[in-house]
């Protein structure tokens, strides 16, 4: 309750307020796109909001038991389709072993590191902010279960994106769709490596800087090089689905449609960190030109 | 006092300045529900139709009650909206206060029109909060979103009419004893 009345209290005026509002923001743009800071003042957001952000995924949760409840009369159906689709997956489960070992001897021969076994966390997407200028989504585990940036997130088809920040109990990923973020991949049919990027539409993906011969065709599948040490080899992203090469432009315009997607299913497995990449073997050339022959020897 | 607006304006003009008072945490729990609603795990043509109601929560008091709702309670929530839609920390914040910096201006020939014909112009307010997101956004280098993107602003202000319907339902409810 205000004891004076409105019309005898000034503040400053609407207009130096405005003034004042639009630098500040403006201010705290400038910062969070050019330098990347401020994540104390969005942690300490994020934890306020923390409460109605989960209130608002209530009604999934709700609905997702409800259902449950009431779909017991397909039970029975699905039990039988789970317990075929069991004895299948058993049955290539068994070649998948047999074939790991056979592997793990022939690693062994060849003197070959092993490749990395990645540990998964299961999280859930909350909701897909709506904000068209970027690709992301909010994921229902944060800092509390280890969840660190640059940690990839898969669904069952393949790569959803990348964390890039993490709150204590909530991390956003950045999908493979945003404009801004790009994934190494390799052609499953003849090894060729590039870069496959978002476009900032959903679903869709873009090979840049390929040379208009390049060999690819139409259905393609890209699956990650794990040449940059943070994806793991081998994981699916996206399938080739249109390919246009103008004689004017020296690279060809490819579009891929990736092969996870946030609208299909909630729940995505959050990969652990690989472990470190081997260090870059020292390079005594720029050193000592003197020892370019032994250096070059050195490292094969 | 909505049926008679358009009809004995400058009457409610006055006496709604003085009469009606909200309480303060009525502001905030309204604010928190709007933001909730922004937050909700909607998907395809219900995410593109679904309004700002953290905007229209904002412009609403901005316009009915100026002294309490201003900029800085526009620009507040707006760093909450931001960090919420892991947009640009400052993004949403401008557009707000922009946008309740307009409706401030604008709250006195407002509320002169019928609930009906306010609907164009709160969508026009709603639009500038919208372009100075879309500006924000290309600036910080993102590709045009598509024409559907205002179509928020449009189903923001379809959804005006009914606002102060719900929000008075409550008021009228517990009058305030101090407030004459």
């Amino acid at each position: 309750m205000e004891t004076a009345p409105q019309f005898f209290r000034h503040g400053p005026g609407p207009l130096a307020r405005l003034v004042f509002f639009t630098l500040l923001s403006l201010l705290l743009m400038a910062i969070d796109t050019r330098f990347k800071y401020l994540p104390e003042i969005r942690q300490a957001i994020a934890v306020a909001i923390y409460p109605l952000q989960k209130l608002a995924h209530a009604p999934v949760a709700i609905y997702d038991q409800v259902n449950g409840f009431f779909v017991s009369q397909n039970q029975t159906d699905e039990i039988a389709h789970l317990r075929q689709q069991y004895l299948a997956d058993q049955g290539q489960l068994q070649r998948l072993l047999a074939l790991e070992a056979e592997n793990v001897q022939l690693r062994k021969l060849l003197e070959a590191g092993q490749r990395a076994e990645s540990k998964t966390v299961m999280a859930e997407i909350l909701y897909v902010p709506h904000d068209p200028f970027s690709r992301k989504a909010i994921l229902d585990k944060g800092s509390q279960d280890s969840i660190q940036p640059g940690q990839i997130v898969v669904d069952d088809a393949g790569v959803v994106g990348q964390i890039t920040r993490v709150y204590p109990w909530l991390s956003e990923v950045t999908l493979i769709t945003d404009k801004d973020h790009s994934v190494p991949v390799q052609l499953v049919r003849n090894g060729l490596r590039s870069m496959v990027s978002g476009t900032g539409e959903d679903g869709t993906l873009e090979l840049r800087y390929l040379a208009a011969n390049a060999d690819i065709q139409q259905g393609d599948l890209l699956v990650t090089s794990g040449i940059d040490g943070i994806y793991p080899p081998g994981l699916p992203v996206a399938l080739v689905s249109k390919i246009e090469s103008n004689a004017a432009y020296a690279f060809a315009r490819i579009t891929c449609t990736s092969a996870a997607g946030v609208n299909r299913n909630r729940q995505v497995l959050i990969l652990l960190p690989l472990p470190p990449i081997p260090e870059r073997p020292a390079e005594p050339i720029e050193t000592k030109p003197d020892d370019k022959k032994r250096g070059k020897v050195g490292i094969r | 006092m909505i049926k008679n607006e358009g009809k004995l304006a400058f009457v409610n003009f006055t006496a709604q300045e003085i009469v009606s008072h909200v309480r303060g945490w009525f502001i905030v729990f309204s604010l928190a529900v709007a933001l909730l609603l922004n937050l909700l795990p909607l998907q395809g043509v219900a995410l593109l139709l679904r309004p700002d109601f953290v905007a229209l929560m904002v412009l609403y008091w901005s316009i009915n009650q100026p002294q309490r709702v201003g900029m800085s309670v526009a620009f507040t929530i707006g760093l909450l909206m931001d960090v919420g839609d892991a947009s640009i920390f400052g993004q949403h914040a401008l557009a707000y206060s922009v946008m309740a910096f307009i409706g401030l201006l604008l709250h006195r020939r407002l509320r002169i029109f019928s609930l009906h014909k306010q609907v164009p112009q709160v969508g026009l307010l709603l639009l500038s909060a919208q372009l100075i997101m879309l500006l924000t956004g290309l600036l910080a280098g993102a590709n045009f979103p598509g024409w559907d993107f205002f179509l928020a602003s449009v189903s923001g202000a379809l959804l005006w009419p009914l606002l102060p319907t719900l929000v008075k339902m409550r008021q009228r409810r517990k009058p305030d004893p101090d407030a004459l």
